[in-house]
């Protein structure tokens, strides 16, 4: 739990850039010692740039100060849902940081032979696991994926000549919000499938969208629900005959690796996100990295660079023959990608067996545990995370944002709230294989103790949280007079020029 | 999995075999099999091909092993830059941005028990603006290309055009990058030799500073052919340059992208990177990404009387209306997952500078880097070439083709700079493009003048 | 809910209130309370034509964006530039100082064909 930290009241109201004083500093440059250089003419350049003037144990503190106001995976049970927290190995941060791979320079690819060698057994393994064969390493995150995807698709179609008819791309109402904002960016219309009654995707409803003008279909396996998308090689094969592609999102491949593959139901292409699936840290929001792995038939069109191996055994750096381009300036989270590959040779098959059978297991387990409790909208059995809904409670004038402030006062991070849409009050929560037993019974035990105040004291719940660094704050003054920077509204806008004000 | 009966399947997963009978019996599942029964049968538990898993001493060997065979463990000398840098890092940046209440989080949805992250992203905002000379700045994107490609997106968003123009020389990376967004948005990408060159059709001129040849440009006359044109002007920074030179938002730049790594950690074969995207106020609801803002305790947040009389400060991500997980298909980008990490470590970095630090070590940079050059243009058959102000890197010809420079400098143990040959600029076309910064040292620069003297004399 | 009786009202929870060719538009007080707080609203500029039925700008709480729908045809004379310093307004007072635009109504017709307060009572209320 982060407790208020004693000393400062109103910490947060002190910047790095209202603390220390003028003429400090943390960290002493050399100067230069030999003939100077004069400088570019004046008007290429200015005087100073305001910034903090700490001592270097002043700096720390801060820093350390705002660690211990963050709750981290190592800090406790972070269920938060269709993000998969497990736990991330320290082992993989150390082989990351090695200085043959911390040193190597991206434009001499020739010199990175080891990288290189990583980077395409990493391609050989994803390519396996999803059995989707031609993997590109290449985007920054899963949304960066997703957006290769669709312009890989969209470039085959128009090699096909069909561009200019197949606009649209289906996309079910459950899904992540990257899925229609990654079809808008490579340019196609989005049509909403509806979600059934039991929580799969409207068949029905789809057979009625399937004409000429679709180009793709993007499928979350399993679903933001948890649940498994029954149907979804024979929905795979009535895409294909009407001649458009399914784009697989993987963001929960937690619950099914090792089990099934996404090439084996008939998915044409899908990415992945290492930061979920394989155990890469978050850094509170990146880097992540959101490989691409495709069928035979859309390979020629992956991002640049893929790995490959030339007949001497030297490894180099590819752009496939119709490849969409480069996602960016270099080659991808590579310090991430080694991150997984460690991960997957630490596991094997048998360990990543292990991950979607204890991930599903503790789904399930809480889902028993809390079901007495509040109301699951779908009553199946889960995979990797169950979707409650606060809807009982809300009657009693308590919300699914009131029950999770409430969580944290527990020392729990709360589950994904409101997430999906179409489930009201939504709480999805995603223990992941990490997670012990008893782990799931705490997290459980909690959310019970909650619903019975919520029964108990509504109103109490509002005040939650009570112990933390700072309580409820206030979207709405923040949405309403934007403070988006240092100094703030009531100083004089800066330009460049001056120095530090105290 | 093979090992003593009952064990914890591997050493990130906790759960026993008396674990998974307990939980499978409240269950009701005989099995774990069971759990995936819904899958289809057919498919269920395919071979996968994957090498045997390793303990942790076996996979650190392993891996050191693989380290090895990189160049980069025999810490040669290096004059090669060309987007990435090997750049003075503080240790304070590596120890505490590898703290892991900031490693393992998530995207802070939870403000109360993420203001760490949220308040070093405020930091991260505020160190951002006061570089580049602009108003508002967002968390960061994924690296300075596809920044800069988000900034052509929302160029062209604002000014309802369809193409963008691209200043030569920018960097090949950066282009390929841009060209690969604008495909997805119908945008026609122009590379153009010349400001001048811009017509009513550009959304936007992206112009890199210093260009990808080395050279520092003025950025103001460019701007302004931009605005006349009622385009916008893009800029692409080196962050560590603006240490010296003038903040593109003074000079007229509407949108500064760049690319933050270099200042983060080390160059790690280019990523993961950090972009930096920072705007002029006007585009604020038009920016991609993450934006967090300074607020308050809602009113009564603490219960009490004594706590309501002051409600203290926080930070909440804020202006979300414009994401996809709220506008979806009319978001003003996908973008979710970013570069938090390295947002913080820069932040650090620069702070840890202070205004004085990092004038002093761009003024480094600069002086090692022509010291370097005078140095080797002072050799028989070598020249720099010149093509104006210049801040670490310069275009050096020999008397070889710079292909077979190159590989002689390999041969002496030499990382040279990047072989220009296949540029359409015809004083870079022979010439090695060479990089010296702040951490080049001045035996390694000895050891290139010894190599090129050398090669000087066998031809 | 307060709906006063001399504005007429549309099925997506705009007003218009008719005087001479000039009508002002705003959102209603059930618009505004199903949204909550309203933080940033985007209007279009003065001299911007209209036409029934089109999206016009959008009204936003933190977590939502709603489309504005022109409720006649017309062309705008000016929107309301408090609303930028103040959206809160359009909370407070949606029909006096939260007003959203004033337009040179093409077709007052088009107005009397817009609901009249009872009309639209009973939709929100069925609804």
């Amino acid at each position: 739990m982060i407790e208020r930290a004693i000393g400062e009241e109103d910490f947060g109201a002190r910047l790095a850039f209202d603390r220390g004083a003028a003429g400090r500093r943390a960290v002493a440059v050399p100067q230069w010692q030999g003939r100077e250089t004069p400088l570019p003419a004046a008007h290429l350049l200015r005087d100073s740039v305001r910034l903090p003037e700490l001592s270097q144990g002043e700096l720390v503190r801060y820093y350390t100060a705002l660690a211990q106001r963050n709750f981290g995976v190592d800090t406790g049970s972070y269920p938060l849902g269709s993000c998969s927290m497990k736990y991330n190995p320290k082992v993989n941060d150390v082989v990351a940081s090695l200085p043959g791979f911390a040193n190597a320079h991206p434009a001499e690819p020739e010199a990175a032979q080891g990288t290189l060698r990583i980077l395409l057994d990493l391609q050989r393994a994803l390519g396996a696991i999803t059995g989707l064969p031609h993997v590109s390493l290449a985007p920054a995150a899963g949304a960066q994926g997703e957006l290769a995807g669709i312009l890989m698709i969209r470039r085959a179609l128009e090699q096909r000549g069909e561009l200019g008819k197949r606009r649209r791309v289906l996309v079910p109402d459950s899904a992540h919000g990257t899925n229609p904002a990654t079809a808008a960016m490579a340019g196609f219309t989005v049509t909403q499938i509806p979600t059934a009654a039991d929580g799969a995707m409207d068949r029905a409803a789809l057979a009625a969208e399937l004409d000429g003008s679709v180009a793709a279909m993007m499928v979350t396996l399993p679903n933001t629900l948890g649940l498994w998308e029954t149907g979804i090689e024979e929905a795979a094969r009535d895409l294909h005959r009407v001649g458009a592609f399914v784009y697989g999102d993987g963001a929960n491949l937690n619950a099914i690796v090792g089990r099934v593959r996404y090439g084996d139901l008939g998915i044409d292409i899908a990415h992945l996100n290492l930061h979920k699936t394989f155990s890469t840290p978050h850094g509170g929001g990146g880097p992540g990295a959101g490989p691409v792995c495709a069928s035979t038939a859309l390979a020629p069109y992956l991002p640049a660079p893929v790995v490959v191996e030339g007949s001497t055994g030297t490894l180099a750096l590819h752009r496939p023959r119709e490849s969409i381009g480069q996602l960016q300036q270099f080659h991808g989270s590579v310090g991430v990608l080694v991150r997984a590959y460690a991960y997957i040779r630490t596991l094997g098959l048998a360990g990543l067996r292990a991950v979607s059978e204890n991930a599903d297991l503790n789904a399930n387990y809480l889902r028993v545990l809390l079901e007495p409790h509040y109301d699951l909208p779908h009553p199946r059995r889960v995979l990797h995370e169950v979707v409650f809904s606060g809807s009982r409670q809300r009657k009693a004038g308590v919300r699914a944002y009131d029950i999770v402030k409430r969580l944290i006062d527990y020392g729990l991070h709360p589950p994904t709230v409101y997430f999906p849409l179409i489930v009201d009050e939504a709480l999805m929560i995603e223990p992941t294989e990490t997670e012990s037993r008893e782990d799931i019974e705490r997290y459980a035990a909690a959310l019970v103790a909650i619903a019975e105040e919520a029964e108990r004291d509504p109103e109490a719940l509002e005040e939650a949280p009570q112990h933390t660094p700072v309580g409820r704050l206030d979207e709405t003054r923040a949405a309403r007079r934007p403070v988006l920077r240092w100094p703030g509204p009531e100083t004089e806008p800066c330009g460049s020029k001056g120095t530090v004000e105290r | 999995m093979k090992g003593r009966a009952g064990a914890a399947p591997t050493p990130y997963i906790p759960n026993t075999d008396a674990d998974r009978a307990a939980m499978l019996a409240r269950v009701g599942l005989a099995s774990t099999e069971e759990l995936f029964k819904e899958l289809p049968a057919d498919q269920r538990d395919p071979p996968i091909d994957l090498p045997p898993s390793l303990g942790e001493l076996d996979l650190l060997e392993h891996l050191r092993v693989l380290a090895r065979r990189n160049a980069a463990a025999q810490e040669r000398p290096s004059f090669l830059g060309a987007g990435a840098y090997r750049r003075f890092v503080p240790a304070v940046t590596g120890s505490l941005a590898a703290r892991s209440e900031f490693m393992t989080a998530y995207t802070p949805y939870q403000p109360e028990i993420s203001q760490g992250t949220l308040q070093s992203a405020f930091e991260f905002q505020s160190v951002v603006c006061e570089l580049t000379g602009l108003a508002v700045a967002n968390t960061g994107l994924y690296d300075g290309a596809s920044a800069t490609a988000e900034a052509c997106l929302l160029a062209a968003r604002v000014t309802r055009r369809s193409a963008v123009a691209l200043l030569e020389p920018i960097h090949p990376g950066t282009a390929d990058v841009v060209r690969t967004y604008a495909y997805g948005a119908g945008l026609r990408v122009d590379m153009i030799g010349s400001a001048a060159q811009m017509t009513g059709e550009h959304a936007a001129v992206v112009v890199q500073q210093p260009d990808f040849l080395g050279t520092i440009r003025d950025i103001e006359p460019i701007a302004e052919t931009a605005h006349a044109a009622g385009a916008l002007c893009v800029t692409v920074v080196d962050p560590l340059t603006l240490g010296l030179l003038r903040a593109p938002g003074d000079a007229g730049a509407d949108i500064v992208t760049g690319e933050g790594r270099d200042l983060a950690g080390p160059v790690a074969f280019g990523g993961p990177s950090l972009g930096l995207f920072a705007a002029r106020e006007v585009y604020l609801r038009q920016m991609p990404g993450r934006i967090v803002g300074r607020t308050q305790e809602q009113h009564g947040a603490r219960g009490g009387d004594e706590s309501e009389a002051s409600p203290r400060t926080g930070y909440v991500l804020t202006l979300q209306t414009r994401e996809q997980f709220i506008r979806r298909e009319r978001a003003t980008s996908n973008f979710s997952t970013g570069q938090s990490l390295l947002a913080l470590a820069f932040t650090i970095t620069l702070q840890a500078l202070g205004p004085q630090g990092l004038r002093e070590q761009a003024a480094l940079c600069y002086q090692k880097a022509h010291n370097a050059a005078a140095r080797a243009a002072a050799l028989p058959g070598f020249a720099v070439v010149e093509r104006g102000p210049w801040f670490q890197e310069f275009l050096l010809r020999g008397p070889l083709p710079a292909a077979a420079v190159r590989a002689a400098l390999a041969e002496r143990g030499i990382e040279a700079g990047l072989d220009m040959s296949d540029r359409s600029e015809p004083e870079a076309r022979a010439a090695l493009l060479m990089c010296v910064t702040e951490t080049t040292t001045e035996q390694e620069v000895d050891a290139l003048v010894a190599a090129l003297t050398a090669i000087g004399d066998v031809t | 809910m307060e709906l006063p009786a001399d504005l007429r009202y549309t099925s997506e929870h705009e007003w218009v209130r008719l005087d001479g060719d000039e009508g002002t538009v705003g959102i209603t007080d059930f618009a505004q309370e199903q949204l909550g707080d309203v933080v940033y609203v985007e209007l279009p500029e003065a001299g911007t034509q209209l036409v029934q039925g089109d999206t016009f700008g959008t009204v936003e709480s933190v977590k939502a964006v709603s489309d504005l729908f022109a409720p006649v045809s017309g062309e705008v004379l000016e929107r309301n530039e408090a609303l930028q310093d103040a959206p809160e307004l359009v909370n407070t007072s949606p029909y006096g100082d939260g007003w959203l635009l004033k337009l040179r109504v093409e077709e007052p017709a088009q107005v009397d064909a817009l609901l009249d307060a009872a009309s639209y009572r009973s939709e929100t209320e069925s609804a």
